[in-house]
């Protein structure tokens, strides 16, 4: 009936997982609890769980990676602990447990922090830059969030009901293969990682339509702000390697439950061509990360130099090259697999290649500071502190790209530190200063910029303090991944590194009391005329929040910084240079709940797919076609807003910006 | 203030180590190698990073807003001139980099002999879960989690696994190479001095990876002939079952050696004849399900 599932999944017997998951569940039961006392539920139902608003939908992106940041940190700071404790001795984590940690602490931080983060800033951001008012399909868009939510409950759920892989991020076989892992443990990794990998292959496709084919009148490639360019390259890039992740992992699925022979060591399976196919999506992967961060860098860098981004068109040119290069270099993560020497040139030079365009972006954020008027807002610290951290980062993957240099660092905490430099220090730092830079936009009060900029010191020290320390255990000789050691000289390192962490640690709680304090604050806090930083971009030409229909009006763009012109025209007149326009109904997708039943259905089949439960697996298989019948026999699939609405949300946000020009007139 | 100067000293200590670590002390020819290569690359490189984020804390600072002195030139976002140097510079770093590469996967490619008038030691390797075997063909001898070798001699290393990945590294020879089942992967290593080398795995492998350490112990050729004929005269066979019972999984294997082994052994296990480890024990109750998840 249950199939494998037994009460001996439940940890009865091991306190620290009982007791953890006690607790969320408890948590978890509080908060729902308290919505529904306070009768929150039909709003949480109407305005968020089945709304289809690019939005809301970015934001609920975001929370989710801000939620499972803190859990893939906790993995992170056990990790720590254990390697600063086990010189000589066992630690306090036994190697079964530890295996589980780091491969759930990659696993969260790319897939469920990361990825969230950086797709919700997208969903977010770019409808509202482009100027239009929704995403090309906006129920997949609510399918796309609700079936990554589902791989990090699924994530999540290995903590309480059975285990996680303990094979590392990236289940290598034969080591994730049935003999060497016979547990579920593999099996919560890769059904989590197919779910959530059909939602990122949905937003992906959803966002290169919207770019490619919703653009505000007037608003020709050449006019796109940076962040949409790199948007884009980022979404083709999901359209083009999430495919090959989903084949890869099906192959392992089939080798697990139907016996097959991809990549076993008997039978002519090959765990080699695992590598491979893995690597083909994964380098990419790297990119479709950090290219969005390298928008909001520019978005940035731009706003707080008072300044247009300089050579625009090179950083177009530098977002393609990268776009399509990261196609070319995976085999960088294997070089001691013995593939021999002119294949090992080959991707090393073609790896260094990438060091081109990314230097250039480096130099021409440099040049829009030159001549600029840098305001040291908390953003702009997240992107100065970013350019400092990647040259580095950048650096040390140049260095693991030279062969001779990756064969005696291959696999060892100098790695560790590298791809740790270029993802805090490129794609966390992106996503920080995105976070704080849209965060007035999408709920109209700013955040407290003190309590940020200490924020922002203790994740720029403590990266520091927590990573140098890698790289020098890495040029000792310390590999990744060791539960225990009795290498005297790699001890002090490893306490040093827990010091970093510590120091993290503090960032990520002064994050959490910021956030806290500025909604307690926020009606002292609120920004009336939509453009706190002085933006230049469509976005801070909306109200914040904005509406539902984004714009009242569709803008008409002339140039590349369409609303920084406008803007400048009205500085100068005193005045708003546009007339009131001629306000029309609007119409806007409905809320749908198929996002949700959806994910609800693919959490159930997931479950039932890794414990075999195989009637629950058809069940819900099948409610899920149910599903999409009754969605695509839908009769009415859009709303109107009356004219009357519209206008008066464009007035009142009119009047506040003429207030504003009145204010900077006396 | 004791404090203080304990502080003090463990970051001279840190200071201290920092000079001296494993890769960047190498104790052979491949190593000391690489070292060169990765030195000249990080070289080359810092020469345009540290200008580089010198330049990103200049310009930030100069151009603040508070800085009445500091020109702003609001729509200055084009120059050519600039544009064509700052194509260059990265340009430049990286064909001239691309070409340390390229000459250096070639001359340090770990299947490369070495150019040495010694003939190379030939030593078999056999990565397991969770244990290193190494067989001498040419004494007819095997270790298991401890490696002697002669030093001065150049040594050509045959690697294969019996169950899953693994990489062959002793940091201070130099480069690694993964073991991988049904396959030879080939490297050649030399030890230019007496001593003891730290080796270890540096890919995960399993619950029992982090015992994978072991020592090299590099001695003079003939204290290597008097260990080849010490061990032969006395211990186990290595032979077709007792390399059976090697696979089945156990970790922190104490070292030991084998008088004699099987012929072609090694043959035996990369040509897939002998059967692959055989994985964590059935038949229990899920052993995977009393090891749990953390918090």
């Amino acid at each position: 009936m249950l199939g494998k599932l037994t009460w001996a999944a439940i940890p009865f017997d091991q306190p620290i997982p009982l007791a953890a998951g006690a607790f969320v569940v408890l948590a978890m039961c509080g908060v729902l609890i308290w919505v529904w006392a306070k009768g929150y539920i039909p709003y949480l139902w109407r305005e968020w769980i089945t709304s289809v608003d690019h939005k809301r939908i970015g934001i609920m992106y975001c929370l989710l990676g801000l939620v499972m940041l803190l859990r893939g940190f906790i993995d992170a700071a056990m990790m720590r602990l254990q390697q600063a404790l086990a010189f000589h001795a066992a630690g306090y984590l036994p190697p079964e447990h530890y295996d589980q940690i780091f491969s759930a602490h990659g696993t969260i931080m790319i897939f469920f922090v990361a990825m969230p983060l950086v797709i919700g800033l997208m969903n977010f951001a770019v409808p509202l830059q482009l100027g239009v008012r929704d995403v090309a399909f906006p129920t997949l868009n609510s399918v796309g969030f609700w079936l990554t939510a589902v791989g990090a409950l699924l994530v999540n759920l290995s903590l309480v009901v059975g285990e996680f892989a303990r094979t590392g991020w990236l289940p290598y076989p034969p080591l994730s293969e049935l003999t060497y892992s016979p547990g579920v443990g593999v099996d919560y990794y890769l059904w989590a990682i197919q779910i959530s990998g059909i939602g990122t292959l949905m937003t992906g496709i959803n966002l290169v339509t919207t770019i490619l084919k919703m653009r505000a009148p007037g608003m020709s490639y050449m006019r796109m702000p940076i962040f949409c360019w790199t948007a884009l390259a980022s979404s083709l890039l999901i359209v083009a390697a999430f495919p090959i992740l989903t084949a890869t992992l099906a192959m392992l699925l089939l080798d697990r439950y139907l016996d097959f022979h991809f990549f076993t060591n008997v039978a002519g399976g090959n765990a080699m061509m695992f590598m491979n196919l893995i690597w083909a999506w994964g380098h990419p992967e790297v990119y479709i990360l950090v290219l969005p961060a390298f928008g909001v860098y520019s978005e940035v860098v731009a706003t707080f130099s008072g300044k247009p981004l300089f050579g625009y068109r090179s950083m177009v040119i530098a977002t393609m090259a990268i776009c399509i290069l990261s196609f070319t270099v995976w085999l960088h993560h294997f070089f001691t697999m013995g593939a021999g020497a002119d294949v090992n040139a080959f991707f090393g030079i073609a790896s260094m290649l990438i060091a081109i365009p990314t230097g250039v972006k480096i130099y021409n954020w440099l040049f829009t500071m030159y001549g600029g008027r840098v305001r040291f807002s908390s953003p702009m610290l997240w992107a100065i502190g970013f350019m400092v951290t990647f040259a580095i980062g950048g650096m040390t993957g140049v260095l693991l790209a030279v062969p001779p240099a990756d064969f005696v660092l291959h696999n060892s905490l100098f790695l560790v530190a590298h791809f740790h430099n270029t993802i805090i220090g490129g794609v966390v730092f992106g996503v920080f200063a995105g976070y704080t830079f849209w965060f007035p936009k999408a709920f109209g009060f700013t955040l407290d910029e003190r309590l940020g900029k200490a924020a922002f010191w203790c994740w720029f020290v403590g990266f520091y303090v927590a990573f140098v320390p890698l790289y020098i255990a890495g040029l000792e000789g310390m590999t990744r991944r060791m539960q225990h050691y009795d290498r005297p000289e790699w001890h002090p390192w490893l306490l040093v590194a827990g010091l970093g962490a510590l120091i993290i640690f503090c960032g990520i709680a002064l994050q959490v009391m910021q956030l806290a304090i500025s909604i307690r604050s926020r009606e002292r806090r609120r920004e009336p005329t939509g453009d706190p930083w002085d933006g230049r971009s469509l976005e801070w030409a909306t109200p914040s929040p904005p509406p539902a229909f984004n714009f009242a009006v569709l803008p008409n763009v002339t140039d590349e910084e369409p609303y920084w012109s406008i803007k400048q025209q009205a500085r100068e007149q005193m005045r708003l240079v546009t007339p009131e326009p001629h306000y029309e109904p609007i119409e806007m997708p409905r809320n749908s709940p198929v996002g949700f039943v959806t994910a609800f259905l693919a959490a159930v089949t997931g479950f039932s797919l890794i414990w075999h439960i195989w009637w629950l697996v058809v069940l819900g298989l099948a409610c899920a076609y149910v599903t999409f019948v009754v969605f695509a026999w839908r009769d009415v699939a859009e709303f109107e807003i009356p004219a009357e609405e519209v206008a008066g949300i464009d007035r009142a946000n009119r009047l506040a910006r003429a207030d504003y020009l009145r204010e900077l007139a006396r | 203030m004791w404090t203080t100067r304990s502080v003090c000293a463990l970051l001279g200590l840190l200071a201290l180590e920092g000079c001296q670590t494993a890769v960047l002390t190498p104790a052979g020819p491949i190593g000391a190698a690489d070292r060169t290569i990765l030195l000249d690359a990080l070289a080359i490189m810092l020469a345009i990073v540290v200008p580089t984020i010198l330049a990103t804390l200049a310009f930030a600072w100069w151009f603040r807003a508070s800085n009445s002195r500091a020109r702003y030139l609001p729509n200055w976002s084009y120059s050519g001139r600039v544009e064509l140097i700052v194509w260059s510079i990265p340009a430049l770093v990286v064909f001239f980099l691309g070409g340390i590469a390229w000459i250096g996967s070639h001359l340090l490619d770990p299947a490369r002999p070495l150019s040495s008038g010694t003939k190379p030691l030939e030593i078999q390797v056999v990565s397991l879960d969770w244990k290193w075997l190494f067989i001498y063909p040419e004494q007819g001898v095997a270790s298991v989690n401890d490696l002697v070798a002669p030093a001065g001699v150049p040594l050509h290393f045959q690697i294969t696994s019996a169950s899953v990945f693994n990489v062959f590294f002793v940091p201070r020879l130099g480069s690694e190479i993964y073991s991988m089942y049904g396959m030879t992967t080939q490297l050649y290593l030399q030890a230019d001095h007496g001593g003891i080398y730290h080796a270890l795995s540096a890919h995960f492998s399993g619950d029992g990876f982090s015992d994978m350490a072991f020592d090299v112990h590099a001695v003079t050729p003939e204290q290597f002939s008097a260990w080849a004929t010490a061990t032969s005269a006395s211990g186990p066979m290595l032979d077709e079952a007792a390399y059976r019972t090697l696979l089945t999984q156990s970790k922190n294997v104490k070292p030991y050696t084998y008088r004699a082994v099987q012929r072609d052994l090694y043959g035996g296990i990369v040509s897939q004849r002998l059967p692959p480890g055989e994985g964590p024990p059935t038949g229990q109750i899920s052993p995977a399900l009393s090891l749990r998840q953390e918090n």
